[in-house]
């Protein structure tokens, strides 16, 4: 019951709050409702025991990722969205294809099918703590993976400090 | 266990409640009054450091000083900029001063008085550290200003570099420990024959030092607050109680950093084992007292560097950042991992 009611919660703000993201026209605005989604994301995770995730989820996004987005509007001095003609000529295709991507968001939906549980219960986590659990899990069973998700992000790393360097030779 | 009757026929739960506020309390007051006097003793200490002696004018030696401070900012006059971002320029400060206090949450100051016992407590910091520069951030955006809107520029570029030297150099102390859990990250260190991490984690001990001075714009690496080009930096529109409330957030953050150190590298509330084996009647020295005695000793080491060194430019502080700090951090986790698991496993597998 008590699990229902903070689910609702939960989900009932991370809607409005990504409503509230993409409508508002003053940049910094937008962010910081963006913030207040991720809280409750890591909200979210914390219900489902996933205690490393959820901070992970705050240390990432809300520490890393929207300050580096913080940065980027505060270099371009960006205040209110300008509203360009040539922006906004465009708008048919972008429903187009926002709604292309909602039929297959409620296609998958539709069909989707719970699988059988794996070994790791809320037990055995609460038992080994969810930290290890998923250190354990990332480190052997999905060891290739995780390694290859690892390369591609240094490629980007690599192409992003080439990007930069172009002009010095 | 939720509806169990405990004493005097009140709920568990309630007693529950009603310790965690009772320690929220405490916690709180006593991290307020160290915020007051922090201020009072770095001016002291720098003032004996330049020859100078430092407030003396209120109360005996200056020590009513910060109550003075504290009385006088709170009935100044508040003056909003006419072009500021009121709602997030209202916001910035409270934002600051609450990531620096809700850290203060899985802080354990001796053993079992802690107000939340999480297993995840180390991240729980960096994830609260890492928030603090918010407040920074949307102080000096929403001030409208030139000097501010620099200032907070520098400090998230700052504080972005130096986060990650600061959760690597914290991995060895993970590694060693095998936990996350701050009371278990200690009990794992008077285990340890050294009794204190600092021994096999100097390395870690130092890059975990320069990132958290840099990580609380600290001198030398105070760039977003620089006085000589930038006035105060991200909070030179603000005034009153609300330039108050950054203070606090800055002290607030020192004390955080100071008992990660404490607790992560110097064994918290334990002394080391040999010393207790040679002078077996310091055991009945309660916790708190070497926790503290720690804790003076590393914020002593905040004003000490303050008054002996000059500010670093900026691209020397991103340089010393990048090219210094994250690979010998990087070093220490190869090293330290090596070890244990040459230690556990014997060389074989």
């Amino acid at each position: 019951m008590i699990n229902q009611i903070f689910f609702f919660y939960f989900s009932a703000v991370i809607v409005a709050m990504s409503l509230l993201a993409i409508t508002r026209r003053n940049v910094m605005h937008g962010v910081l409702y963006m913030l207040l989604l991720f809280f409750h994301i890591a909200g979210l995770y914390l219900f489902l025991n996933a205690e490393f995730i959820s901070a992970v989820q705050i240390i990432v996004y809300a520490g890393a990722i929207m300050v580096l987005f913080l940065f980027v509007i505060m270099l371009l001095n960006l205040r209110e969205d300008i509203r360009k003609k040539q922006f906004l000529a465009i708008w048919p295709m972008g429903l187009l294809v926002s709604s292309g991507i909602l039929m297959v968001i409620l296609m998958s939906m539709l069909t989707i099918r719970i699988g059988a549980s794996g070994i790791w219960g809320i037990a055995q986590i609460e038992r080994v703590t969810q930290t290890a659990a998923v250190g354990t899990v990332l480190y052997t069973q999905y060891l290739f993976p995780f390694e290859v998700a690892s390369l591609v992000l240094l490629v980007a790393i690599i192409g992003a400090v080439v990007l930069a360097k172009k002009r010095i030779k | 266990m939720m509806f169990e009757t405990a004493m005097f026929g009140i709920p568990q739960w309630l007693w529950t409640i009603g310790l965690i506020i009772v320690k929220i309390a405490v916690v709180l007051g006593a991290v307020m009054l160290h915020v007051a006097y922090a201020t009072y003793f770095e001016r002291k200490v720098i003032g004996r450091m330049q020859n100078r002696l430092g407030p003396m004018v209120v109360g005996p030696y200056g020590l009513l000083q910060p109550i003075a401070d504290g009385i006088k900012s709170f009935f100044k006059e508040d003056i909003i900029p006419t072009n500021a971002d009121k709602p997030i320029f209202f916001m910035a400060p409270v934002l600051g001063l609450m990531a620096a206090l809700s850290s203060l949450a899985v802080v354990p100051f001796f053993n079992h008085f802690v107000i939340a016992d999480i297993n995840i407590g180390l991240l729980f910091l960096f994830a609260m550290s890492s928030l603090a520069v918010y407040g920074v951030i949307l102080g000096g955006w929403s001030s409208n200003s030139k000097f501010s809107f620099l200032g907070s520029l520098r400090a998230s570029a700052q504080v972005i570099s130096y986060e990650v030297p600061l959760g690597l150099s914290l991995v060895g102390v993970m590694l060693m420990s095998g936990s996350l859990n701050i009371t278990e990250i200690v009990n794992a260190q008077s285990r340890y024959p050294g009794g204190m991490y600092i021994t096999a984690q100097w390395l870690g001990f130092f890059v975990f030092v320069v990132s958290a001075i840099a990580e609380t714009n600290r001198s030398p690496f105070d760039l977003p607050e620089a006085e000589q080009e930038l006035i105060a930096g991200f909070f030179t529109e603000y005034s009153g109680m609300r330039f108050a409330l950054f203070f606090m957030a800055e002290y607030t953050g020192m004390i955080i950093m100071c008992s990660i150190a404490v607790l992560c590298f110097l064994g918290g509330w334990t002394i080391p084992p040999f010393v207790l084996k040679l002078l077996p009647f310091l055991g009945a020295v309660p916790g708190v007292v070497w926790f503290i005695m720690k804790f003076y000793a590393c914020m002593f080491f905040y004003y000490w560097i303050r008054a002996t060194l000059p500010r670093y430019r900026y691209d020397q502080l991103m340089a010393i950042g990048w090219k210094v700090l994250i690979p010998l951090a990087l070093a220490n986790i190869v090293v330290t991992a090596a070890i244990k698991f040459l230690l556990h496993h014997g060389g074989q597998q």
